[in-house]
């Protein structure tokens, strides 16, 4: 049976430990280790660093709601915002051999997550689904 | 979550202590530390030394911080030395694949031996 948690935060950077302090416990707690789940932590916290920057460009009055949910065999975390929609097709990771600051958020979701979907069918905004398979 | 930066003047330079976290609400604190520190610099400054051993968390804009201090040494002739990596730190690093880029030290000492 699933299980779920959901958390809605607003949109400004201080509340991204919040985040982070909810989602650290759940992982190790869904049995990954601490080294994973720091893991984890650093890839969802790079989305909704983007979602701040990119969908709601620096707008810190909008919100960001998490959900996460812990099935037998894989783990779960949705992110909706109701901001700018990205351009999916141009959402891709930097290569690593360019030494320069920034652009690494999407190369640490891509490393810890074994699927990542936008969903931008809705009106406004959009549904950042982030699944890590667990066996 | 706020970061605490203590900054010393060494005989080689600087050194930074980071206490805290290091993510997009706080690295532009780190950012003006290092500014300061490259503004105060002379030109026979050889190094900063960066202690990581207190940062319990460090996201890319952390990173993006401190790459643009080792490009800001390079401009000066110094050397940017990073030591006592916390677990998240070390994490984040490996994630980047920036462990073979920057120079990292065990401790304190090791960072200061042969400047």
């Amino acid at each position: 049976m699933s299980e779920q948690v959901t958390l809605i935060v607003p949109s400004h950077p201080k509340y991204l430990f919040v985040i982070r302090s909810a989602v650290y416990p759940i992982m190790v707690d869904a049995g990954l280790s601490r080294k994973e789940a720091r893991k984890v932590v650093l890839a969802v916290d790079e989305a909704c660093s983007n979602i701040i920057k990119y969908a709601y460009e620096g707008d810190h009055s909008k919100t960001i709601a998490l959900k996460v949910s812990v099935d037998q065999g894989a783990l779960t975390i949705e992110l909706k915002d109701s901001g700018r929609k990205p351009d999916v097709e141009k959402i891709t990771p930097r290569k690593l051999d360019d030494i320069r600051p920034g652009g690494l958020g999407t190369h640490f979701m891509a490393e810890v997550f074994d699927r990542i979907d936008y969903d931008t069918s809705s009106e406004a905004g959009t549904v950042l689904t982030l699944v890590k398979n667990t066996r | 979550m706020k970061v605490e930066i203590i900054t010393e003047t060494i005989d080689d330079g600087f050194l930074l202590r980071l206490k805290g976290d290091v993510d997009m609400n706080s690295s532009s604190d780190v950012r003006s530390a290092l500014a300061d520190v490259f503004k105060k610099g002379t030109s026979g400054m050889k190094a900063v030394l960066i202690d990581l051993s207190q940062v319990r968390y460090m996201d890319s804009s952390g990173i993006a911080t401190l790459v643009e201090a080792m490009q800001n040494c390079m401009k000066k002739k110094a050397r940017l030395r990073l030591f006592e990596l916390s677990p998240p730190v070390r994490d984040v690093f490996e994630m980047a694949r920036l462990s073979s880029v920057f120079e990292i030290y065990a401790t304190r000492n090791d960072a200061v031996n042969g400047l």
